[in-house]
């Protein structure tokens, strides 16, 4: 499932606090494992919470608070984010480097007030059209879709995928 | 228009007026990345087919983070950025030169610059009036390979630091205190313009830490002025040459400004896991707590001046029992001069030990990773769990002097009585 799939397919919401680090999603003590993405991969986020990586299924989400991947430029905190399964991470607001990273790497970064969202809720979202509905609460919430470019490099399958498509970036 | 400093510098680079909020896509001067966020950059930029640079003298490879190599993997990777930077021409700063940001100063920044690296302290690059901003490997190729990038014109957020530090109070404790203030987040995606008497007051290295530690309140820059202490730095590195005068206009609009007067401040320390978790020295929350380590240097604290510090306060004396001390120094030219003046003999006999310079323990994969339930006070920038390589140890920040006081009590201790 790429992110700009408006799939009306729920997925379930993974809860995470306010400020969680590339260190909690990609702990240091791993980075032996760089080149063993599948074994890393099963650590993704485990110093925030444990049962994540285990039992994440395809199309979930990674629900946040304030400042989601706050601290170090590792872009492999993203990649491993989007190779556990998740489908985007909603959060109510983004550290600037992770932002930056999930969009090149392919993973949708989509800042939107999570406030209210409950663990294991199914949530469905709308990339283009900036609609977040939780099936549980029947929350709907509005978000600023992201800026053209952005879009287009999320569609692309990531920066490298559209740099080869177009051999450039341009605004 | 008066403009603020990001401002200026963008401005001259993209060749028009800006305004924050604006995307722009623009020339970037240098871009470097170092061992653990190169071979990532290296195989995208493979993956992509490119062949060479177009300008090699941009780009610079580090390999100072797990440094010299302590694994078999971190061993071959090094190996990977060696063989990739003697195909493609391009600089290699090897093992034991340094941390990627402290070299950056001392050699390579130049005011009015655009500067990408792959490390978010990268921002440290600002102390000379540079735009110097950390991306991921992907960004960083990318701007390896095209010399540009885009960026989105950051808001100013300006900091008029006035008034002269007290006697054992510093610029690590004035930007302890300027997070505690604004918090982990609160200057996400803006940029940090740090100006008033004592920044015009402090040499380069020690308004160094402020730039530094800019990212941990989430800013994409923080800026000093280029400006007389500047030229005076650059001066003693022998790169005179590459002074030009910049500063942003103090009436430029910016929609915060926050005042500090440096002069009441007490030393500050971070809590346990975050940043901005900040208190006096003489809270009863870290009054008497037990150190198990001590950790000086990093990009942060790991100069000259931080050191000349802490070997003042342990020369002729010794670490208390039950607590260790373990220092490097961030670049080749810092432990240099350290020998020179004895300042790694004071460290040793008073019973710490002195690493090559790097990265050190601060990245948590070599050289002093914390034992479960231990406490550490260290110069770092930041203290996540996890940091250091153990999720289940407790760090804290403080000042070089503070945490050569807290040596030798074994807690976490108020230095003003024993700065000399
Ligand atoms: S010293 Fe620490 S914070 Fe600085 S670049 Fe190295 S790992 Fe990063």
């Amino acid at each position: 499932m790429t992110p700009t799939d408006s799939a009306n397919t729920p997925g379930r919401a993974w809860i995470f606090g306010d400020n969680v680090s590339t260190d909690l999603i990609f702990p240091g003590r791993y980075v032996h494992l760089l080149s063993n993405m599948p074994e890393l991969v099963g650590h993704t986020l485990e110093d925030a919470r444990t049962d994540y990586a285990p039992n994440v299924k395809p199309g979930d989400f990674v629900v946040a608070g304030e400042n989601f991947g706050m601290g170090s430029s590792r872009e492999q905190a993203p990649v491993i984010i989007k190779l556990s399964g998740a489908r985007a991470v909603l959060a109510k607001s983004f550290a600037r480097i992770f932002f930056r990273n999930a969009i090149n790497i392919g993973l949708a970064a989509i800042e939107v007030d999570t406030t209210g969202i409950k663990d294991g809720d199914k949530l469905t979202i709308d990339l283009e059209a900036g609609v977040l509905k939780d099936q549980a609460s029947g929350i709907e919430r509005r978000f600023e879709p992201l800026p053209p470019i952005m879009t287009e490099i999320l569609r692309d399958g990531g920066l490298i995928e559209h740099i080869k498509k177009h051999g450039d970036i341009n605004l | 228009m008066p403009m603020t400093l990001v401002e200026k510098i963008l401005a001259n680079k993209v060749g028009h007026d800006v305004r924050p909020g604006q995307l722009v896509m623009t020339p970037v001067d240098q871009v470097f990345a170092h061992d653990l966020s190169g071979p990532l950059a290296i195989s995208q930029l493979r993956s992509l087919g490119f062949k060479g640079f177009k300008h090699p003298e941009k780009v610079r490879f580090f390999l100072d983070h797990a440094s010299p190599s302590s694994t078999v993997a971190s061993a071959n990777e090094h190996k990977t950025i060696r063989e990739f930077a003697s195909e493609w021409g391009v600089e290699l700063v090897d093992v034991g030169e340094g941390i990627c940001h402290q070299v950056m100063m001392e050699k390579y920044v130049r005011s009015g610059e655009i500067i990408i690296g792959g490390d978010s302290h990268t921002c440290m690059g600002g102390v000379l009036g540079a735009l110097a901003t950390g991306m991921g490997s992907t960004d960083v190729a990318i701007a390896m390979y095209l010399s540009r990038t885009w960026l989105r014109v950051p808001d100013t957020m300006r900091f008029v630091i006035n008034g002269r530090t007290p006697h054992g109070v510093y610029s690590k404790d004035v930007m302890l205190h300027i997070i505690g203030r604004i918090g982990a987040g609160g200057a996400t995606y803006r940029s940090m313009e740090f100006v008033g008497s004592t920044i015009a007051e402090w040499p380069v290295p020690e308004r160094s830490t402020l730039p530094n530690m800019a990212v941990e309140a989430g800013a994409k820059c923080g800026l000093c002025p280029s400006d007389a202490r500047t030229l005076e730095y650059l001066t003693q590195q022998g790169r005179a040459k590459d002074y030009t005068a910049l500063s942003g206009d103090l009436d430029a609009p910016c929609n915060f400004e926050m005042k500090v007067d440096a002069s009441a401040l007490e030393p500050q320390i971070a809590l346990p896991h975050n940043v901005d978790l900040v208190v006096g020295v003489t809270d009863p929350k870290v009054r008497n707590v037990r150190i198990h380590q001590i950790y000086l240097g990093t990009c942060t604290n790991g100069r000259i001046e931080d050191f000349r510090v802490a070997a003042g306060v342990l020369k002729g004396n010794k670490i208390a029992k039950g607590t260790r001390l373990v220092a490097t120094p961030a670049s080749r030219q810092v432990y240099l001069q350290g020998m020179k003046e004895g300042l790694w003999t004071a460290i040793v006999e008073a019973g710490g030990l002195v690493n090559s310079p790097g990265c050190g323990a601060c990245p948590g994969v070599q050289t002093g990773i914390l034992g479960s339930g231990e406490n550490c006070l260290s110069t770092m920038n930041r203290n996540f769990k996890g940091r250091m390589g153990n999720p289940e140890a407790f760090i804290y920040l403080g000042s070089p002097a503070t945490c050569a006081a807290s040596a030798l009590a074994g807690v976490i201790t108020d230095p003003r009585e024993v700065v000399r």
